[in-house]
């Protein structure tokens, strides 16, 4: 019987649970001297002067550096896309352009040392016009990098069809805020670094892509890639934000390089709360026309993308945005334009979803004001307009080509898990009752693109002479379960023990080469590389064994029940692994193994339908999550546990962004939610057990039939919270409420609309 | 000054700085790394460790107030003979923990939550984990574990 598809539990967990993981503040690095920054505390500035001789002074400091120190390039621009004159130096250099943009670096013996000298060091500030709003920012009236001449920092333009909307009965705009929030891994970052006699850099990292780490240290540190060795121990979270490289990574490398002593640097959660990459940050206007049937016939979105300082990957993720402009639904004309700014904030980066959830939770919410519009209930526009099972593969108007799926079965199975007449009836009782307590119900079908980026992926598997296997792979988990999952794909293939299966990940020297993992890419890339060079060691096994058998090859099999070899008819006489491992060192001295460098086949599009219950209190804007339905389609499932975990923590996240969280700055730049004392964090107080379910449609696209899994909960529920709030009010006249929908804001939408004003309306 | 505690069991003594906090006392003195810093506010609870039988944030707590106390932390709640705590077995069991960050904290305080409240509610749970935060898991198999535990007959007594 297979294993997979079963609830295998977690080969990870004894050891968290019983000691704790090792992270790279836990590892023991004796003789290690402590880094820490001077960050900036204007947003806009000119640095007139920074005198760091105080603090060089100070009990146990070793060095402090400024950018001219250090002597390296800036960081190139993203992708070779966003605009050339706005790339970020490793220390603030001239400008500073956001509050915690770091200036000085400063090594001391103790982290305490470095902290205390950090305290004087005196920069002096002229300060200059800070732009805040990504609307003010296009405007190009002050300019965060005036050699660029412009803020822009990069555009994706197609389309611009005047006659988009000519045939449509009805059409209607909103503009809504897709706002800025904050990744937030429990685990903050963290790098540690020391030169070996030898000549090599050995790094830790807390990081989703350690060959990334590796190659970007090598860069800027002029060393042969070879001559930088990443170990990435355990890694507290990522959600995105630790698939990027920052400045301060590189600035522990140098720290290490000229001091020749261990550096480690940890943020403290203030600093990740202005230093680590923040997400969304998109200004959405979006358009959709059809017949007073619920047929939808044009929909356009033009997105205003927030960069923060310095572009990095959020400033390129309207492509993802676009990628999926028109949802799963079959619109026959759609068009997405955008562009990015920067801004005086922090800079964006990928964050769950990355450009999915935005262009989601824009189509997902006018869809709801599109089918007010017409008097049709939200579920049947959307049945109306879905893309049939039959359909597959669909391109799309923008030219995504959708893999496959039965969109119809997803939502027909959310609305029954969720009793949705019942709902509805339950709505209406309130509404004519005039409950204070008033039901909202919000659906959201989404689908997405998971492992969209070109990479390939790295797998190995050797069977040693006793018997045990060693897995390598180029993936690098961060909670996501691979040691687990990939000892369940070499077990299926192997026939042997997942407990004799040893999964290893993150060390750049064993693992010679890695994408590693972000974007959901994990199973259907890393996994099936892994269960290609199984099915490798497979086939080459059974070269081995006919030796040993003196037969014919193809009566040679494996019986995985055993994990031993024998000529067909006659099991009595068999082979384990260990002999045929030890049979292949004495052919040819080298062991038995296969390695397997597997192309990106392409996308695959996980989909499915949320549908959220809330209940707003009237009177005071609160709102509480009932329930939370979620059907997830990510083809086929190896571990359901595993799949399960990653949709319960997408769904907090997106709820999380519907009702509570947002980073806010005030007009100067000041970081209002730089602390989790100030930034609404979802907690388990705020938030139901979901009820999920997964519909499961194999993708022809891999072997695995697998698609992504990580990032759908957050793309699906957001939008269906989202408009679950917006239903609960929209019979008191309340057209839109921006996320997050928070107490004030429904609040002051349920006032403004008793008194007449129109919530929603155009504000560009 | 010097701080003595005992710490799973074993009597500590350690010259620290005065302004030392406990969780810094239990990680570089020593060595216990298995309770983890997640903030600076008191919000996340990462660092949560029983103080004679009770959930504290230990980021919270000076060492020098802790002297002449019991201390649990991750490491000291499986049995001497390596067997797993009820709550530990029950994360394990529910998938309560996927990087694993947090997972010290929520143990100890599920475990000061239950010796409480050996009958607790969804609610009850979700309340009480309140000062615990998750980015993961979405709480929802953290609760499972909690709720999960408390029916080990081993909880009940």
């Amino acid at each position: 019987m297979s294993i997979l598809g079963n609830r295998v539990l977690r080969r990870e967990d004894p050891k968290f649970l019983t000691v704790g993981g090792t992270y790279v503040a836990d590892l023991d690095l004796p003789g290690s001297v402590h880094l820490t920054f001077v960050r900036s505390s204007m947003a806009h500035a000119t640095i007139v002067s920074v005198d760091t001789s105080q603090a060089a002074a100070m009990p146990g400091v070793i060095g402090v550096y400024t950018n001219d120190d250090l002597g390296m390039a800036n960081f190139p621009t993203i992708m070779g896309m966003t605009n050339a004159a706005m790339t970020a130096p490793m220390l603030a250099s001239g400008t500073v352009r956001f509050v915690g943009e770091p200036i000085v670096a400063i090594v001391a013996a103790t982290r305490e040392s470095a902290a205390d000298a950090a305290e004087w060091v005196v920069v002096e500030y002229e300060p200059l016009t800070v732009v805040i709003d990504p609307v003010e920012a296009r405007k190009d009236n002050d300019l965060l990098f005036p050699d660029a001449g412009t803020n822009t920092s990069f555009t994706l333009d197609f389309g611009g069809d005047e006659s988009l909307f000519d045939d449509c009965e009805v059409v209607i705009e909103l503009t809504l805020a897709n706002q800025r929030v904050a990744p937030c891994p429990l685990e903050v970052r963290s790098a540690a670094g020391h030169m070996t006699a030898d000549g090599r850099l050995e790094f830790n990292s807390s990081t989703q892509a350690p060959h990334g780490v590796r190659d970007a240290l090598a860069t800027f540190l002029n060393l042969e890639p070879g001559k930088v060795h990443i170990v990435t121990p355990d890694v507290g979270g990522g959600f995105g934000a630790k698939a990027s490289v920052y400045q301060e990574d590189i600035v522990v490398g140098w720290c290490a390089q000229q001091l020749g002593r261990p550096v480690r640097w940890t943020e403290t959660r203030s600093e990740s709360m202005l230093g680590l990459g923040h997400g969304r940050a998109q200004v959405q206007h979006v358009r959709i026309g059809g017949t007073r049937e619920g047929i939808v016939q044009a929909y356009r979105i033009e997105v205003l993308q927030d960069s923060g300082a310095y572009p990095n990957f959020g400033t390129v993720l309207p492509f993802m945005t676009r990628v999926m402009t028109s949802g799963p639904y079959k619109i026959p004309k759609a068009e997405c334009a955008s562009v990015s700014v920067v801004t005086n904030s922090t800079p964006t980066v990928a964050y769950r979803g990355a450009g999915r959830p935005e262009a989601t939770a824009a189509i997902e919410r006018i869809m709801d004001l599109f089918a007010r519009e017409i008097g049709m209930d939200p579920a049947e526009v959307r049945r109306r307009n879905l893309i049939g099972k039959d359909d597959f593969p669909y391109t799309t108007p923008v030219e995504t080509v959708y893999d496959v799926g039965d969109y119809h079965q997803a939502l027909d199975l959310a609305l029954e898990m969720a009793g949705y007449e019942e709902l509805r009836a339950e709505q209406a009782r309130r509404r004519a009752a005039g409950d204070v307590r008033q039901l909202g119900i919000g659906l959201s079908c989404y689908v997405e693109i998971t492992n969209g980026l070109p990479d390939g992926e790295f797998g190995a598997v050797e069977v040693r002479a006793d018997g045990k296997v060693i897995v390598r792979t180029g993936t690098s988990p961060h909670g996501q379960g691979h040691v687990t999952a990939w000892s369940m794909l070499v077990a299926e293939q192997l026939g042997v023990p997942m407990e004799d299966i040893e999964v290893i990940h993150g060390d750049t020297d064993i693992v010679p080469r890695g994408a590693g993992t972000m974007g959901s890419r994990s199973l259907q890339i890393g996994g099936a590389a892994v269960n290609q060079a199984a099915v490798d060691v497979v086939e080459k096994a059974k070269d081995l064994a006919a030796d040993l058998f003196e037969a014919d090859r193809g009566d040679v099999v494996l019986d995985k029940a055993s994990g031993s070899f024998h000529v067909v008819g006659s099991p009595a006489v068999s082979h384990s692994w260990a002999d045929l491992a030890r049979a292949a060192v004495a052919k040819d001295g080298n062991p038995l193994f296969a390695e397997v460098d597997l192309a990106s086949p392409g996308p695959t599009f996980p989909f499915g339908t949320h549908v959220s219950v809330v209940e707003v209190d009237t009177e005071t804007g609160k709102v509480t999550l009932l329930r939370h339905i979620a059907v997830d389609d990510a083809g086929r499932i190896i571990n359901p546990l595993l799949a399960e975990g990653q949709v319960h923590g997408g769904i907090a996240q997106g709820v999380a962004q519907a009702l509570l969280e947002e980073v806010v700055y005030d007009l100067d730049g000041n970081p209002l939610t730089s602390t989790f004392a100030d930034y609404s964090f979802i907690s388990a107080a705020e938030l139901p057990s979901y009820e999920t379910r997964f519909t499961e449609t194999p993708t022809p696209v891999n072997a695995l039939g697998a698609k992504g899994i990580g990032e759908s909960g957050t793309i699906g529920s957001t939008p269906a919270v989202h408009n679950a709030v917006c239903d609960a009010v929209a019979h008191l006249g309340v057209r839109h409420v921006d996320m997050p929908t928070t107490p004030i804001r429904v609040w002051n939408a349920i006032n403004e609309a008793a008194s007449g004003n129109q919530n929603g309306k155009e504000r560009r | 000054m010097q701080i003595d505690m005992t710490v799973n069991g074993t009597a500590e003594s350690h010259d620290v700085e005065a302004r030392t906090l406990l969780v810094h006392y239990l990680r570089d003195s020593v060595g216990l790394t298995g309770t983890n810093v997640g903030c600076d506010t008191t919000s996340c609870g990462a660092c949560t460790v029983l103080l004679n039988g009770q959930s504290v944030k230990s980021c919270t707590v000076l060492a020098a107030q802790a002297a002449g106390d019991e201390i649990t932390t991750i490491e000291g709640l499986a049995s001497d003979d390596g067997r797993m705590h009820p709550v530990q077995q029950a994360f394990q069991e529910c998938h309560g923990l996927q990087c694993g960050f947090c997972t010290p904290g929520m143990v100890m305080a599920i475990t000061s939550l239950l010796a409480e409240n050996p009958e607790p509610t969804e609610a009850d749970v979700r309340i009480g984990l309140e000062g615990n935060l998750c980015r993961c898991t979405g709480y929802h198999n953290i609760v499972a574990s909690a709720l999960a535990a408390s029916r080990v007959p081993e909880m009940q007594k």
